[in-house]
């Protein structure tokens, strides 16, 4: 298996908050890890540390080899290898669905115009906006903007996608067709790393379930595993809340 | 008054008023143009983010005082003291002397733009956080992100409170008469110089500025309108290939 994240030790505090406390884990190509874990537990932390939109305190996030806290690696470059879909879409407001999923091809990447749009339209396909390039982020559905942002994301081709709960923003009526859309990334092959509070999805889609607890990870394995025979008590008292609660 | 006699004035005087209307304008134009530019580079200047390296950072820090000193400075004290000061100091501490017009379009322009650099820092604040983060989650820099997804906003976020600027210039300049800008204030006071016809001259002067503040304030929320774009969209159809 070819590994692509690997997580070492990885620390980050605000202030005198511990957030994360030695965080150790790894993602292999074409795996699915889902995490899950109570709120403030520190999902979306660990995701924005990944990616260096939180600066680490200590630690290593070695990707493909080499580990990017090191002073010498081009952040902007690293971010390109990586996708983020957010909780609140982030779409680009000034920006067409077409140009939302060009921009950072052609400013970042430097790409044509006409293979940037090609490319975007490949994957406006996949997650079915193909026909709104002409459509405002404001004049889009919830479920809509989240679809045109995963394809943001994926035009740029990352070796990774990370999502941090790319449904918890949406009606409940919004929630199938971009869970759907990601059941199918998933099915390509796509790398992907997924925090999410969609336990249904987590348990069919997921190679593997990282439950996070106060800022540790306090059990993983296969979906499984986790779901129906989890060792640690505080997994098992986690579920049994969500589940409760759905 | 007569009307016949306002009527007589301006026949007589035309030439004057269109002369000091036409300056008006042209420092008015000039400086909010300026004035929104130096603005919009104090924004995003004082939006960077904090930087890693020391000497990076101190640098930051020096330059972002000094546009804070510059903002206080200009927005504290009345344009016509920074007309004398700005005028005559040159002359006397660097011996440079400037030509009246220039000096006028130096004194508007950093005048709006300490007005500008408050509206901008508003108006980029006032774009959701979420955009910057998506910006730089897909590789781009500070500036990238500022050229291609927020300054746009921004832009149009601020061309308001900018319509608003260019109309209290059109106004100020009338200050300017101090180191004799031939605008239109200074040209109706030479016009009553002649004539001591201090009412009806300056009831012309007043039409005039009530004329071009109203005539650029439609002509900017039109062209408001336009930059916001058609509000429905087309689907494009399947058959359509890109
Ligand atoms: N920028 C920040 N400054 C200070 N504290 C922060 C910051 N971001 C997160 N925190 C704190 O870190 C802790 C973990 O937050 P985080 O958002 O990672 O949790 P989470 O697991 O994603 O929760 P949720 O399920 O609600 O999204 C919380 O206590 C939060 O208050
Ligand atoms: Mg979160």
């Amino acid at each position: 298996m070819e590994r692509v994240l690997d997580i070492q030790s990885l620390r980050k505090s605000f202030g005198n908050n511990e957030v994360l406390k030695n965080i150790n884990f790894s993602v292999d190509k074409g795996e699915v890890v889902c995490i899950i874990g109570s709120s403030g537990s520190g999902k979306s932390t660990l995701l924005r540390c990944i990616n260096l939109l939180e600066k680490p305190d200590g630690g290593k996030i070695i990707y493909n080899g080499r580990n990017i806290l090191e002073s010498n690696i081009n952040v902007y470059e690293y971010r390109t290898r990586l996708g983020m879909v957010f909780q609140q879409f982030n779409l680009f407001n000034n920006l067409n669905v077409l140009n939302n999923c060009t921009v950072g091809q052609i400013k970042v990447l430097g790409r044509s115009r006409e293979e940037a749009e090609e490319i975007a339209m490949k994957y406006l396909k996949v997650v079915g906006m193909d026909k709104y390039i002409n459509a405002k982020p404001r004049q889009l559905s919830g479920g809509q903007k989240q679809r045109v942002a995963i394809a943001r994301a994926l035009a740029m081709e990352p070796d990774v996608m990370l999502f941090d709960e790319p449904t918890s923003a949406l009606d409940p009526e919004m929630v199938g067709e971009v869970l759907k859309v990601m059941k199918e990334l998933a099915e390509m092959g796509l790398t992907m790393l997924v925090v999410t509070h969609e336990m249904g999805f987590a348990k069919e889609v997921s190679d593997r379930v990282v439950f996070m607890d106060k800022g540790v990870i306090a059990e993983e394995g296969e979906p499984e595993q986790i779901f129906n025979n989890p060792i640690q008590e505080r997994t098992r008292e986690f579920l049994r809340s969500t589940l409760q609660a759905v | 008054m007569s009307f016949q006699l306002v009527k007589e004035i301006f026949l007589d005087n035309w030439p004057m008023y269109l002369r000091g209307a036409g300056m008006t304008i042209v420092i008015s134009v000039i400086s909010t143009i300026l004035g929104a530019i130096i603005g919009l580079l104090i924004g995003v200047v004082r939006t960077i983010p904090e930087s890693a390296t020391r000497g990076k950072r101190v640098i930051l820090k020096v330059v972002n005082t000094i546009f804070s000193a510059y903002v206080e400075y200009f927005r504290g004290t009345p344009m016509i003291v920074q007309a004398m000061v700005i005028y005559y100091g040159s002359a006397l501490l660097f011996d440079i002397h400037l030509n009246r017009f220039v000096a006028a379009i130096i004194i508007v322009s950093i005048n709006t733009g300490a007005y500008m650099a408050e509206i901008v820092r508003g108006g980029i604040t006032s774009i959701d956080e979420g955009q910057f983060e998506a910006a730089s989650a897909i590789g781009m820099t500070h500036f990238q992100s500022m050229f291609n997804i927020i300054l746009p906003q921004v832009i149009r976020n601020i061309l308001p409170a900018t319509a608003n600027e260019f109309v209290i210039n059109i106004k100020d300049t009338s200050v300017l008469n101090v180191i004799g800008v031939t605008e239109l204030f200074f040209q109706t006071k030479s016009i009553t110089g002649n004539n001591f016809k201090f009412f009806e001259s300056y009831f012309i002067a007043s039409g005039i500025y009530l004329l071009m503040t109203f005539t650029i304030t439609r002509i900017l929320r039109h062209f408001e309108k336009r930059l916001d774009g058609p509000q429905n969209y087309d689907l494009v159809g399947n058959q359509m290939q890109v």
